[in-house]
């Protein structure tokens, strides 16, 4: 199978049963994005496609040939951080650091579907062209990460205080 | 998960004939469902075909329908300006349910065929009639708080998950399916089965049936709708109930349509029918909507931890109700 993570062409030799979660740790080496429940619920495995969130437990990676992919080591290294990822450090937004990846690739694909408009269940009116950027919306738009060390208060005020320097 | 072989179907004439051709074959869209189910050996399907790439238009025809194609994804139907402008309920279904990853993954088709989340189905170590007929419902006696207290049976207690559905049930829509018994459409109300004795057989649909696309006719301009999910948690949980409710006035403030459904209470969809009779012609008026809510939820069954379910269905719907038709300016 052929796949294009991180601006780089892979090709794959591994059993279609493989998720993309999968192909990333275990095929590729890409330990960045986390392995949590495995089912969809807590968001650590997060990966972005085409500019798009998901969650990659649940992706069988043979549907993902021709997209772009996107984990955490495609989007900072530890001399070139993210201006996201100096915000988490700053504002205490982890604890033991194993949902942070899935919670930085979750809120760039919320950037960019703030950018693109895209409601959430707080838009007051699903109508309205203007999306209001606060904490409840941030909230909201981050509930398919979950955190168990509870870090929630400086991963919210991370994600604000980056987009609010430069809105999404 | 057991070995399948994969194949990508570019129409639905090329998946059904690949179904045909399958062993235990099953359609894959999103993968949020089947794919899970697969890893619990719930679904053990021998071929799967990917039909995700096979419709994702969101198209509004001339006659002000909405042609919502079977592949597109939840976020596109969601942000979609003909849906937020012309069907906001729709819109506010959807981004109530699942996550945000999900919601980019989950498709239109895919939705309406999601199987329940009791806890019972997926355990395999549990008695299920749903997973193997005749085996037991270990809900019945079990820790049932998210099951249905609408047309349950002896057999099975479970819900049908979907926010996206319970909109789509007071909005009339109309799904297309194509088999190798050529095209047909039914009523979205029509595509779900009430569990009777055969919790299996959750739809209508033939086996190799595709559903294509699903179709909201235009609503009237006067109507006022709202979705509207009570759940556990403020985000990120199925619904204990929900209610989709569209409503219009004639200029005496009777009711001229009344359409309501609800969710997280039965086997399907439920569209609310009784209550709709009640409120046809009714006053707009906080009794008349209790009315309307106490005779739909006369039959309600609860059992030993949802039995909250009867009432909280009931103030959701007069609430609701009362939301909708309330004046601007008039106090909540």
């Amino acid at each position: 199978m052929q796949f294009t993570i991180n601006g780089s062409s892979h090709s794959v030799d591994c059993d279609v049963r493989t998720s993309l979660l999968d192909l990333l740790r275990d095929h590729l080496g890409l330990t960045g994005t986390k392995k949590g429940c495995d089912q969809g619920a807590c968001g650590a495995c997060t990966v972005l496609v085409d500019g798009e969130r998901i969650n990659s437990c649940l992706a069988l990676a043979v549907q993902y040939q021709t997209r772009s992919i996107i984990t955490i080591e495609g989007i900072g290294s530890p001399g070139n951080l993210h201006p996201l990822q100096r915000a988490f450090i700053e504002c205490d937004g982890f604890q033991c650091g194993y949902c942070t990846s899935g919670q930085i690739c979750s809120a760039l694909g919320m950037a960019g579907e703030l950018k693109r408009g895209v409601p959430s269940a707080c838009t007051a009116d699903v109508r309205a062209r203007e999306i209001e950027f606060n904490s409840d919306e941030i909230r909201e738009r981050l509930s398919g990460n979950l955190c168990r060390c509870g870090a929630y208060n400086g991963i919210v005020q991370a994600v604000q205080q980056t987009f609010a320097q430069t809105p999404p | 998960m057991n070995v399948f072989s994969y194949e990508r179907a570019a129409d639905p004439a090329t998946a059904i004939k690949l179904f045909a051709r399958g062993h235990n074959p099953k359609y894959l869209a999103g993968g949020t469902n089947l794919v899970d189910l697969m890893r619990e050996d719930i679904e053990q399907p021998g071929t799967i075909i990917d039909v995700s790439g096979i419709s994702q238009a969101i198209e509004l025809r001339a006659d002000g329908a909405l042609l919502l194609g079977a592949g597109a994804k939840n976020t596109a139907v969601a942000s979609h300006w003909d849906v937020r402008e012309r069907f906001p309920m729709l819109a506010q279904a959807i981004v109530n349910g699942a996550s945000a990853q999900i919601r980019n993954m989950a498709t239109v088709g895919g939705n309406l065929l999601q199987r329940t989340r009791c806890y019972y189905f997926y355990d395999s170590a549990a008695r299920c009639n749903k997973r193997a007929r005749g085996s037991g419902c270990d809900a019945l006696e079990g820790f049932n708080r998210i099951h249905a207290i609408l047309g349950t049976s002896s057999h099975c207690i479970a819900t049908h998950p979907s926010d996206m559905c319970v909109a789509l049930a007071a909005l009339d829509a109309i799904v297309h399916v194509e088999g190798s018994n050529g095209p047909r459409q039914l009523r979205l109300t029509d595509l779900h089965r009430l569990p009777g004795d055969a919790p299996d057989v959750e739809t209508e649909l033939a086996a190799d049936e595709l559903i294509t696309a699903v179709e909201i006719p235009p609503l009237p301009d006067a109507a006022r709708s709202v979705y509207r999910k009570v759940r556990d948690r403020a985000s990120y949980a199925f619904a204990l109930v929900s209610v989709a409710a569209v409503i219009e006035l004639d200029e005496r403030d009777k009711v001229r349509t009344a359409r309501l459904a609800l969710g997280g209470v039965a086997h399907k969809p439920w569209r609310a029918q009784l209550a709709e009779k009640a409120l046809q012609g009714a006053s707009a008026t906080e009794e008349s909507f209790r009315q309307a809510a106490e005779a739909e939820l006369e039959l309600a069954v609860g059992h030993a931890h949802n039995a909250f379910k009867i009432d909280l269905a009931k103030r959701v719907i007069v609430d609701t109700l009362q939301e909708l038709t309330r004046r601007p300016g008039e106090e909540s």
